[in-house]
């Protein structure tokens, strides 16, 4: 390919002086002088400090639902295999479809992968043995395991199946459920430090017609990096971009804009970074989930206007031999879920986060000739916090009535994220998802 | 006002902020020296070179050959009864080399869209055409396709090339009766599934929805649903478009109250028989060259587009004489339309690369390609059939920091996803762009403040907060020191815009 020289940014300047757009005009002419005369500043130069988002957009839309409430959404991105996470390990057929990747039941001889804890009051079902953490969450009384949870006609594909769940309907366009309920709530005001999302991109599910996200991978990407090998930039660098302007009006001009993002965002890094440069409470474990869970917690800690956190986990796209490599994410997940439960009790701060844990789909129930799983329909999601229905909730979906053989879903989706919406964040579920959905019961009365 | 919108610049004001601000919206800005030269040839030649770029000889063309077309091939007939085969007897080894070669031929075609993506970075760069290039971007932001639903990256290439052919092309016959003939657009709206038995209305209803007469103007759900029946059996065949005979509804059709037995080509013709149909896509062009309009169409913008409309139609849907008109029109270069576009991850690229020469780092193309995906732009990837919403959309408390530490690098070669630097040995040149004059601290920071900004008097604070970095500095103005200023001006608010 004639394309990919090594010279990857190599100048076309082949037709000579008289192309414009020729490197050899560079050396060829003079700089062009332009006029020196100067100008009165147009805004007011202001210090920064002091200047908050305002609170007021965070109103609730629903009397009586506190306004510190707080949504943590975990995404296990690629399918996970929810056969394998919640093991019906009373069903025979589940045995007889993955003969390899089966996970014994409580007491038998294990495969090498330890065999399913029991989940009290559910006879028949239990836990990976590597969630030690969820379990003791259950234990606890803190942790409902919703299962079958799908939609009708399910799409196989991760992208279109990640955006049917992000948007809440279907054709997976549109904007995302949270990003709407921001819309919804804050009268079309953007709430800048409303949801904040770990990872380079923020996800789709926070993108409201006027909310956006703010996202970073770590608290050292959210901020301007041309003062770390030059201290001497950051005074300059400050001033230009904490220039304070207008309020946000009908007219505001392209340049009122730009500053006034520029000044949120320089506050907003200010406030995170303060936020997360704390040694939190409680010792996390290593892994890429429990990473971001402390960053969230330290947030959540900091008391930081923020609803809707986000986070990720990947690999759960488990084709070949998943044994090992499901195993390993069982235990990131459940430590990693358990490690944030504690950080928030100690914070004395269970009361006001939930977290919800969601995968794009689950896995096929038999097992492929690769000793791993194709993508299949309905998976177990997880809702984490005080005062949540314990233990296994909703009807396990049948291994032996299948849809040309995935599982049929019991619980629609959108019935988890109208109890949310509606029982936890306080809004109208039915403007956000463009129907009414029945709630599902999962918080205790 | 109607012929009076259009009023040509007068010659004698076309200077160089004139020929600057031309060099940066008809394609992505250029060194000073570049837009002096434009100046120096004058308003109408100036826009005669822009415009009429086939003259120049691109010293790289694009070619059929340049990426692998087989990657993504479906099935053949024997194939499909084998793998059924092996379903059906449980032969599960069978099965799974079939699915293994599927995933191994998937993720081998990931591969080359991210080539390509990385391949158009460095077209938009040294390319001696850069209208051509943007008028490429902007009609696959507007027939938006995306690489994620049709997982077929020559597919993407083939729409690539047929949209550079056509940058400056007629619009109705080239560009949108093209389109419905493109394989990569009708995998993307299911065109494929469009069947006389099973009609599919997604392309027939984005035909007009988005393509050419905009939301519910001039059409009806009617007119959509016997549009539909016109495009059925339009479909592919591997890489070439083909129409299926026995898929096809040859029956007669309803349409904006005509009736007749029509069929595709007879539906693009009964569209442009539509007032909107001149008038949609110059709003959009406007909206592209000459000013987002973040606030809505102003009386001045709307009688310019409605004078552009004229033309547009009395040319016959061809796209060189607007666009044309655009860059000659007083219009274009008035106070208000300067520097009031918010440049895309691609123009706030693509310019700096551009205009300030940095040097050729390591995996350049392709940390410049993640960058702009992370701003929002991932070049293949235009977020749904809708495209790329553009304007204020592309500016957040996140992308501000992506922004100004993507210039970062192209500066200093600090990435922008690990703050470490780039150890390839590369080194920036800062003095050239202020080589040939010996000057104090201050007029080098009013020139590049002028310069780079595009501005003619450059705002006092920001002069003074530069003085006071050149003041730590000892006063010294050299390559670390006018590095520095840049990596404050590229910082700026203002330098979002052009």
């Amino acid at each position: 390919m004639s394309h990919h020289s090594d010279n990857e940014f190599e100048s076309t300047s082949s037709t000579g002086s008289t192309n414009p757009y020729s490197r050899r005009l560079f050396m060829q002419q003079g700089m062009a002088f332009l006029s020196m005369a100067t100008t009165v500043p147009l805004f007011m130069q202001r210090s920064a400090q002091g200047i908050m988002i305002p609170l007021g957009s965070l109103v609730s839309s629903q009397a009586g639902v506190p306004e510190d409430h707080t949504l943590v959404v975990i995404q296990l991105g690629g399918g996970n295999d929810g056969l394998n996470t919640v093991i019906p390990y009373g069903d025979r057929s589940y045995y007889k479809n993955r003969p390899q990747l089966a996970i014994s039941a409580p007491g038998k001889s294990s495969n090498g992968s330890g065999t399913a804890l029991p989940i009290p009051g559910a006879d028949g079902f239990g836990l990976h043995p590597n969630l030690t953490g969820l379990l003791e969450l259950i234990d606890d009384g803190q942790a409902a395991i919703i299962q079958g949870v799908g939609y009708p006609n399910p799409n196989r594909s991760h992208f279109t199946s990640t955006d049917i769940w992000h948007t809440g309907n279907h054709s997976g366009q549109g904007y995302g459920w949270l990003g709407k309920y921001f819309d919804n709530t804050c009268a079309g005001k953007p709430n800048p430090d409303g949801s904040i999302a770990i990872g380079n991109k923020a996800p789709l599910a926070l993108l409201g017609k006027t909310q956006k996200a703010v996202n970073f991978e770590t608290e050292e990407l959210f901020k301007w990096a041309g003062g770390i090998g030059n201290d001497d930039l950051e005074q300059p660098y400050s001033d230009i971009n904490r220039k304070e302007t207008s309020q946000s009006n009908a007219n505001d001009s392209q340049l009122d804009f730009l500053l006034r993002t520029s000044l949120d965002a320089q506050v907003s890094s200010d406030r995170i970074r303060a936020a997360v440069s704390k040694r939190p409470l409680i010792n996390y474990p290593d892994g890429q989930l429990a990473q971001q869970l402390q960053l969230i917690a330290s947030m959540i800690r900091a008391d930081l206007p923020t609803r809707v956190y986000y986070a990720s986990l990947g690999g759960f796209d488990t084709h070949a031999n998943q044994l090992n490599s499901h195993s390993n994410l069982m235990k990131q997940l459940g430590d990693a879920l358990n490690a944030f439960q504690k950080d928030l009790k100690k914070q004395g701060n269970t009361g006001k986060v939930k977290t919800m844990v969601f995968s794009e789909f689950g896995r096929r129930v038999a097992q492929n000739g690769s000793g791993g799983t194709d993508h299949g329909t309905a998976a177990p999601m997880f809702v984490i916090g005080d005062g949540v229905q314990n233990g296994l909730l909703g009807k396990h979906p049948s291994l032996t009535n299948l849809d040309s053989g995935d599982l049929k879903f019991n619980t629609d989706f959108r019935e988890v994220y109208a109890a949310i919406l509606e029982d936890w964040l306080g809004a109208d579920s039915k403007a956000i998802l463009g129907k009414s959905y029945t709630k599902f019961n999962m918080f205790s009365a | 006002m109607t012929v009076s919108s259009l009023q040509p610049l007068d010659p004698k004001q076309f200077d160089h902020r004139c020929a600057l601000h031309l060099l940066q919206r008809a394609g992505f800005g250029g060194t000073p020296q570049q837009a002096q030269a434009l100046a120096d040839l004058g308003v109408e030649q100036a826009v005669d070179y822009i415009v009429n770029y086939k003259k120049l000889p691109d010293p790289d063309p694009p070619n059929v050959d340049d990426y692998d077309k087989d990657i993504i091939k479906p099935p053949t007939p024997t194939e499909r009864s084998a793998i059924r085969a092996a379903r059906n007897s449980g032969d599960e080894k069978m099965v799974d080399q079939y699915r293994k070669e599927r995933q191994s031929r998937q993720r081998a075609d990931r591969k080359q869209i991210a080539e390509m993506e990385q391949w158009w970075f460095r077209r938009f760069v040294s390319t001696p055409r850069p209208l051509e290039e943007k008028l490429t971007l902007f009609w696959h932001g507007h027939f938006a396709t995306g690489y994620r639903s049709i997982e077929n990256s020559y597919h993407m290439y083939l729409q690539n090339m047929f949209f550079r052919k056509n940058a400056m092309g007629n619009f109705k016959e080239d560009l949108v009766r093209g389109i419905i003939h493109d394989p990569a657009m009708i995998k993307y709206l299911n065109n494929d599934k469009n069947k006389k038995q099973a009609p599919n209305e997604n392309l027939a209803r984005e035909l007009m929805e988005l393509f050419t007469l905009g939301e519910g103007d001039g059409y009806s759900e009617d007119d959509i649903k016997e549009g539909a029946r016109t495009l059925t059996g339009f479909a592919v065949n591997d890489d070439d478009f083909v129409l299926r005979p026995n898929l096809h509804d040859t029956g007669t059709k309803k349409i904006f109250g005509r009736t007749g037995r029509f069929d595709g080509d007879d539906f693009i013709d009964l569209i442009f028989t539509r007032p909107s149909a001149s008038t949609f896509i110059i709003e959009k062009l406007y909206r592209f060259f000459v000013n987002d309009l973040p606030h809505g169409e102003t009386a001045d913008s709307k009688a310019f587009i409605r004078a552009l409309s004229k033309k547009f139609k009395q040319n016959d849907w061809n796209i060189k004489p607007v666009i044309k008109a655009v860059f000659l029109s007083q219009h274009f270069y008035e106070e208000a339309n300067r520097n009031a576009i918010i440049k895309s991850p691609v123009q706030l690229i693509v310019q700096a690369t551009r205009s300030l020469n940095p040097p050729q780092r390591k995996k350049m193309a392709q940390t410049l390609a993640v960058a702009s995906d992370i701003m929002g732009q991932r070049l293949f990837a235009p977020p749904s059939v809708k495209g790329w919403d553009g304007g204020r959309t592309w500016i957040n408390t996140s992308t501000v920091f992506m922004r100004q530490n993507t210039l970062l690098y192209l500066l200093t070669g600090q990435r922008p996803d690990s703050n470490a630097w780039e150890a390839d040995g590369t080194h920036f040149d800062a003095m050239q762009l202020v080589a040939g004059k010996t000057r104090t601290p201050k007029t080098t920071i009013k020139y590049l403040l002028s310069s780079i900004l595009n501005v003619e008097k450059p705002e006092n604070d920001r002069i003074a907060t530069l003085e006071d970095y050149i003041k730590t500095q000892n006063n010294k103005i050299n390559n670390e020191t006018v590095t520095g200023l840049l990596t404050l001006i590229t910082a700026m608010p203002e330098y979002q815009l052009c």
